[in-house]
């Protein structure tokens, strides 16, 4: 029955991150109190569940494209100044001058053209990591640590420096408005997901990553277009981070150059990596990166919700990671296996 | 004065690996002031030997002695003070220091607490004085070629009383004046009394400069001879594992039905004066549809080179390439499967197998790379494709969803064979596909060359083994230190017309048609 049980479920991907963030929610269940309440206040659901979903959609939006590149064999650690700099470009075009009595904004350009334009900048900048490693040959973590440190100080010289606050209503529906009941992030990011989904899983794309990530001179020997792959992946990571980036300056209705997304590559690698995908690259499972970014916003959720000391917050933090991570980890699993066995033998 | 005394003995040394016999049963020695040649095929044990020697892998049976003392190398550096000291074939020296500074890395001579510059520099060119080398000890590594670094390296591993010196493909980037400096350094050496062990796959160098000849098989020990007393043709014999008396058949017998057809077709492929700088020298070449062409030669005398050319692999930086009579440019690998051809490479686990998808991914590869990405193979074809092959080449696996990393070698080149196959090639190019796989396995993969063939593909078939190159091909080149030497026609390939050419015994293709 148990070996069953271990050849199907189990060995899905997607099993051991589910269970730990199973765990985590049982955790809240039992000690948080109201944490799985739901109200309806003006036909929008609020709580703390639609909390997670509401404020992991970044932190989703950017593992998308790590998973992507991570999976090509690189890594792009640029994530968190792309954001920035799509903060500072959409808020500077959406900045304008108040008219007429009725104090409206008229902001520079339409919302339309400023968010295509600021999509499309993310776009080149993710083209511009790509170029750097596939053509270029750069090593990964150098290549996007260039955009890392660089990009901060583009997105402070785009808004000169200053936070800059935006007033522009219809912008705000994005992070802050809700659709059926739902927010509104929550069905950018599942589209996203969805369509990269597709892209892997019915298009040639997802084979051809693959093989890149675990044997790329084989996929050359194949006929494969290997720096066209890895372009795609980091074109792709740059788009997310900028999406990322206008969600949350949508969210927060200002942009600030020196703070936002500062730190947040680090979870982006971490939600990957917490999902029991390889470091290495090859084979990987969107799904499960994604169930690896609601571990990490449920943990930082939890911790505020139990009112844990802000000093011991990263340490608490930094445990239940540990312990998510260990759970996947085949040494510990047979060790874990082999225990249980002694000790239901002496019985 | 003290020559012919045994310096070293290694006695049957013995070492696995998971799944192989590295080293089964070897014996082999080194005598004060001689210089021994060990040689062998790619696989053949040259390497494991060393690093059982220089305790970089520990010896699993087996004993040495050194001047009579029984030794156990822990490491390298351990190796060196008991006086066996190696230079690797890449000079692992550091660019940026001094040549003193190199020599004397490790172990700096201290004065007072702070490093001796002065004596440093004053012992460095008296070692290099040793080898007849005289320069500015102070300037960086980097200034000197690569020949002089060599020359660091040695004096370098001189330097710590060494009695044993390992030189391991010391001569691959050498020209030819470098290497016969190396080896006037080598005689002179030898007259000191240090037993030098050379590595190397130049028989020409061999016969220049040794004494005697440990030749390994497999991971066996074929022998150790005089090299005075052994002819060249004999040596490579022993190197491929062939008698020379022993005769196979061809399997395309005079009369095989088709064969007519086959001498009027039109070449596929045709290169014309193709060749890279320091890879391997410019060459004609021609296929035609229907035939098997062998490329002959010792390992590195620029088969597989002349593969990567073919296949886009390396750039050819002279000559046309003709496919279909069509001046064609082939810059990559996606451009030659493009115009019909495929390519197994000789490794198979680091250029063909990608081990952690499934037998139907791998299958599927290549022809949905010649597809590109719009294109996009559905499930159910790809899962037709791939056991329409897992049939056809009776690859024994549970399933199309089989990791490919979990079947044996045999059937992961199965595996390959059929990713080239489901793109309906009209030129393979295999190289070594039979290595490393056992006999059933083997057998298998010669039939389906053969039927390939009569199939109407052209196929460029290497192989370092004889019997199955002499076997399966209709023609075949010969290949030595990075050339083309010649080609042998219908009816005049034979394993000995081939060796000779290969040892360059006799030299000119007209020897293999006079065959006992």
């Amino acid at each position: 029955m148990k070996s069953v049980l271990k050849k199907g479920i189990t060995s899905h991907q997607v099993f051991w991150p589910l269970v730990g963030l199973a765990l985590l929610l049982l955790f809240n269940a039992i000690f948080t109190k109201d944490f799985f309440l739901l109200e309806i206040k003006d036909g929008h659901l609020y709580g703390s569940v639609i909390d997670i979903l509401n404020r992991a959609s970044v932190l989703m939006l950017l593992t998308i494209g790590m998973t992507l590149v991570i999976a090509s064999g690189g890594i792009d650690i640029s994530v968190g100044s792309v954001m920035a700099i799509a903060s500072s470009t959409i808020a500077v075009l959406l900045s304008g001058k108040t008219v007429d009595v009725n104090q409206h904004l008229v902001s520079n350009i339409s919302l339309g053209s400023a968010l295509l334009l600021t999509l499309g900048l993310a776009l080149i900048l993710g083209l511009w990591n790509g170029v750097l490693v596939s053509y270029f040959g750069l090593q990964a973590i150098v290549a996007t640590l260039i955009l890392l440190v660089a990009g901060r100080g583009i997105a402070q010289l785009i808004t000169s420096g200053n936070v800059i606050t935006v007033n522009h209503e219809r912008f705000f529906y994005i992070g802050g408005g809700f659709l059926f009941g739902f927010p509104v992030s929550i069905f950018i990011v599942g589209a996203v997901f969805l369509l990269t989904l597709i892209f892997i899983k019915r298009t040639p794309f997802g084979l051809f990553l693959e093989t890149v990530g675990i044997n790329r001179v084989a996929g050359r020997f194949s006929g494969l277009n290997v720096p066209l792959v890895t372009l795609i992946c980091y074109s792709i990571s740059g788009v997310c981070a900028g999406m990322a980036g206008i969600l949350m300056t949508s969210e927060v209705r200002s942009s600030d150059p020196n703070t936002m997304g500062n730190f947040i590559e680090l979870d982006a690698i971490l939600a990957f990596a917490i999902a029991g995908n390889s470091m290495a690259g090859g084979k990987f499972s969107l799904s499960a990166s994604m169930v690896g970014a609601l571990i990490i916003q449920t943990i930082r959720t939890t911790i505020y919700s139990r009112g844990v000391a802000p000093e011991i917050m990263l340490v608490v933090n930094a445990v239940i990671v540990i312990i998510i991570c260990s759970l996947q980890s085949e040494r510990v699993k047979t060790t874990i296996a082999r225990y249980s066995w002694t000790q239901g033998t002496a019985e | 004065m003290r020559e012919n005394q045994d310096l070293l003995v290694m006695k049957n040394i013995t070492k696995h690996f998971p799944g192989v016999v590295a080293l089964s049963h070897v014996n082999f020695d080194l005598r004060e002031g001689e210089v021994h040649a060990i040689v062998g095929e790619n696989g053949a044990g040259k390497s494991t030997l060393i690093k059982v020697l220089t305790g970089a892998e520990s010896v699993e049976s087996g004993e040495i002695f050194l001047s009579g003392k029984r030794i156990e190398a822990k490491s390298p550096h351990h190796a060196q003070s008991l006086g066996i000291s190696t230079v690797y074939q890449e000079v692992n020296l550091c660019p940026h220091l001094s040549v003193a500074e190199n020599i004397f890395i490790g172990r700096q001579v201290m004065k007072s607490g702070r490093i001796d510059w002065k004596e440093i520099n004053k012992r460095s060119e008296r070692s290099l004085a040793r080898l007849n080398i005289k320069l500015d000890v102070t300037s960086n590594l980097d200034e000197y070629s690569v020949a002089i670094q060599q020359m660091v390296a040695i004096s370098r591993a001189l330097d710590a009383s060494a009695k044993v010196l390992i030189l391991d493909e010391p001569t691959s980037s050498l020209d030819k004046n470098e290497a016969e400096n190396l080896f006037t350094v080598m005689r002179k050496l030898k007259t000191e009394g240090i037993g030098i062990i050379f590595i190397t796959h130049f028989l020409d160098q061999v016969y220049q400069v040794t004494d005697r000849i440990t030749v390994l098989r497999n991971g066996e020990w074929v022998g150790t001879f005089d090299t005075a007393s052994l002819p060249r043709l004999q040596l490579v014999a022993k190197m491929i594992g062939r008698d020379i008396e022993a005769f196979h058949g061809n399997a395309f017998a005079p009369g095989d039905q088709g064969e007519a057809d086959r001498a009027q077709h039109h070449p596929f492929y045709q290169g014309t004066h193709i060749g890279r700088k320091g890879t391997i020298d410019p060459l004609d070449i021609s296929i035609a549809k229907g035939e098997v062409m062998g490329l002959a030669g010792l390992l590195g005398s620029g088969r597989t080179e002349t593969a990567r050319l073919i296949f886009g692999v390396d750039r050819a930086d002279s000559g046309k390439t003709f496919v279909e009579d069509q001046e064609v440019a082939i810059h990559s690998p996606h451009d030659a499967i493009r115009l019909g051809m495929g390519f197994c490479p000789e490794n198979r686990k680091t250029e063909s197998i990608v081990a952690d998808l499934t037998v139907r991914e791998n299958i599927i590869l290549a022809l949905q790379g010649k597809k590109g990405l719009r294109e996009f193979l559905p499930r159910k074809v790809q899962e037709e494709l791939a056991n329409k092959y897992i049939q056809l080449l009776n690859i024994s696996t549970p399933g199309c969803e089989q990791l490919v990393k979990h079947l044996s070698g045999g059937n992961q080149q199965k595996v390959t064979i059929a990713r080239w196959l489901a793109t309906q090639p009209a030129l393979l190019i295999l190289d070594e596909p039979t290595r490393g796989i056992d006999i059933g396995a083997k057998d298998e993969i010669q039939k389906i060359i053969v039927n390939l063939a009569k199939e109407g593909v052209a196929v460029l078939f290497i192989s370092s083994e004889l019997e199955e190159m002499v076997h399966c091909c209709e023609r075949a080149a010969v290949y030595r230190d990075k050339k083309m030497i010649g080609e042998l026609g219908k009816g005049e390939i034979s394993e000995q017309g081939i060796m000779q050419m290969i040892s360059g015994g006799h030299g000119g293709p007209a020897a293999g048609a006079n065959e006992p």
